[in-house]
């Protein structure tokens, strides 16, 4: 580390520390803390925004007694390491392809990122009991399997530390750019080639039919027919509601193809939805703004 | 009287965390056990003892262990009631409550029926006990280290841990500046609070905490630069040099023998006990 960085990051940590002091009230009376992992990354750059939260969390677990010393690691790798990398990632790429609402995309992508943070943590929590069980089924460790281990953790996420992430990036970044203070002060990856962007995307859509190689369903996307075969009946409100919702792309397939092509047009499609509505609620928001 | 808005939270939040430290900052520097040894010696010890607390499946082992370190922080003159305030306001309000549903929830042979269906097991009962001993074992060890330890010591002795010079750096740099920036997310608070007459519309808090918190992230930036000058004026090429320095003494030597044995001890007595 070169000596120039130390008082960078060391000041900016102490900013996270005191950002997560902040009460951030919500609409119906809640109020809770952001994390800022996704702003200090753009503020600070991916790498030093990891040492910066691992700085934080260490302080912290000694500080308040309430991280645990020993989920230190666990800690660290969902909020001081998957958190700022994927805030960061998320935010260049949707900069690159509106580069002129930098606010609201450092918003979504903040609030992905908390999401991918929980999402981790619940995956930890909800392995333990199947990993470390007495005999009998004694929970030895985290006593919550994933089944409820993920929606304890999802749902809070998703809708009040989100939304206060999201609150707390979109308008310190848009009071930043308002005030021209520096984004990113120290040294940034160079911009990301929307190029690359693309050939990422139609690799991982090229790739969706390697699923089809494994054979059952994905684990709780099971049909009507599915859970036939495993339980030997359908219970009934399923049966009921199984022919509500009429998919498209029923099975990813498309009519007259076969499941290879059919699978890759499938993820084209999912995509291209998927982008038009980020593009429509970035739209809505440069229209207000 | 109306419930405590995000204003008084916020600022309540802040003066906890600043008379914290004072008050830890006072208990460390008193004439006790634990405050007499070695940080280094003691980081290494407490964090054996945390280790292998968290290794233990026996009820009864983990039941004793909770009351080492109340044991040991009476020796530190550190008020057992103090003490347990501190760990004990924490474990049941937390870890308490996120044990709770595991009664329920974790399938097994059932001890007492709610109602048709919903039953506390004994596994259940039994892993909820386990989870909030061994959170309350592992906490106050940690809690005493921390109570014992003066901060720049506690961070300085990290370097047995094998953590690298330049993030203890970091650490000892943050932790002194969190201090100057509660400081000013105080005097802000109060001072807009003071000059606020009646209601605020949500929109307009937003404003201002978004306003304030930027403005605390534009100070950090430009401090940070005021602080890299002033480390170069006074020589820093990268390497850091400290004034005082640690020297183990035969107390210390004695106490992490005892920490290991008593480590020792309480892991073979939990293979023998399950």
């Amino acid at each position: 580390m070169k000596a120039r960085v130390v008082p960078l990051i060391a000041l900016f940590s102490a900013f996270a520390f005191a950002l997560q002091m902040f009460n951030v009230p919500l609409p119906g009376g809640t109020t809770g803390h952001a994390v800022g992992a996704t702003l200090l990354a753009i503020v600070l750059g991916p790498w030093g925004a990891v040492v910066g939260l691992s700085v934080v969390f260490l302080l912290q677990a000694l500080f308040f007694g309430d991280g645990g010393i020993l989920a230190y690691g666990a800690n660290v790798f969902n909020m001081a390491i998957v958190m700022p990398l994927a805030g960061y990632g998320l935010y260049r790429i949707l900069v690159s392809v509106f580069p002129r609402r930098p606010a609201t995309a450092a918003a979504i992508a903040s609030y992905i990122a908390i999401i991918l943070a929980a999402l981790f943590a619940a995956m930890e929590l909800g392995l333990q009991p199947l990993l470390f069980h007495a005999a009998d089924g004694t929970p030895l460790y985290a006593p919550y399997a994933l089944k409820i281990a993920l929606p304890a953790m999802l749902v809070p996420h998703l809708l009040v530390a989100g939304p206060i992430e999201a609150l707390v990036t979109g308008l310190v970044v848009a009071f930043l750019l308002r005030t021209k203070m520096p984004l990113g002060v120290m040294p940034q990856p160079r911009p990301l080639r929307l190029r690359w962007l693309w050939a990422g995307l139609g690799l991982v859509a090229l790739l969706t039919p390697i699923g089809l190689l494994a054979s059952g369903t994905a684990w709780g996307e099971w049909g009507g027919e599915d859970l036939q075969e495993m339980l030997g009946f359908v219970p009934r409100g399923l049966e009921k509601l199984g022919g509500v919702w009429r998919a498209p792309f029923s099975d990813y397939s498309l009519p007259g193809m076969g499941p290879v092509p059919g699978y890759i047009a499938s993820a084209v499609v999912g995509m291209g939805v998927l982008a038009l509505l980020s593009f429509l609620v970035l739209r809505a928001s440069r229209r207000r703004g | 009287m109306k419930a405590e808005g995000f204003w008084e939270k916020t600022v309540r939040h802040v003066t906890e965390a600043l008379e914290r430290a004072l008050v830890a900052e006072g208990l460390a520097s008193r004439p006790g056990l634990l405050q007499g040894l070695d940080p280094r010696a003691k980081v290494l010890t407490i964090l054996l003892l945390i280790v292998s607390v968290a290794l233990l499946h026996s009820l009864p082992l983990l039941i004793a262990f909770a009351f080492l370190p109340v044991a040991l922080s009476s020796l530190s003159r550190i008020s057992p009631a103090f003490f347990l305030k501190r760990v004990g306001l924490f474990v049941p309000l937390f870890t308490g409550i996120v044990a709770l549903p595991a009664l329920f929830t974790t399938p097994g042979r059932p001890l007492f029926t709610l109602w048709e269906g919903v039953a506390i097991t004994e596994q259940g009962s039994r892993a909820a006990f386990t989870l909030v001993l061994r959170s309350w074992d592992t906490l106050s060890l940690a809690v005493l280290l921390v109570l014992t330890t003066r901060w720049d010591h506690l961070l300085r002795s990290l370097r047995v841990l094998m953590v690298p010079r330049a993030f203890v750096l970091v650490l000892q740099m943050t932790h002194r500046y969190i201090y100057i920036f509660l400081r000013s997310i105080n005097s802000m608070f109060i001072a807009r609070r003071s000059r606020t007459v009646g209601p605020q519309p949500a929109g307009e808090s937003r404003r201002f905490l978004a306003s304030s918190m930027a403005t605390i992230l534009a100070r950090s930036h430009h401090m940070s630069q005021e602080v890299y000058l002033a480390m170069q004026s006074r020589g820093f090429r990268g390497d850091v040099m400290v004034m005082e320095h640690f020297a183990l003494r035969k107390r210390d030597a004695f106490w992490a023998v005892m920490a290991g044995l008593l480590a020792a001890a309480a892991i073979v007595a939990d293979r023998l006990l399950t």
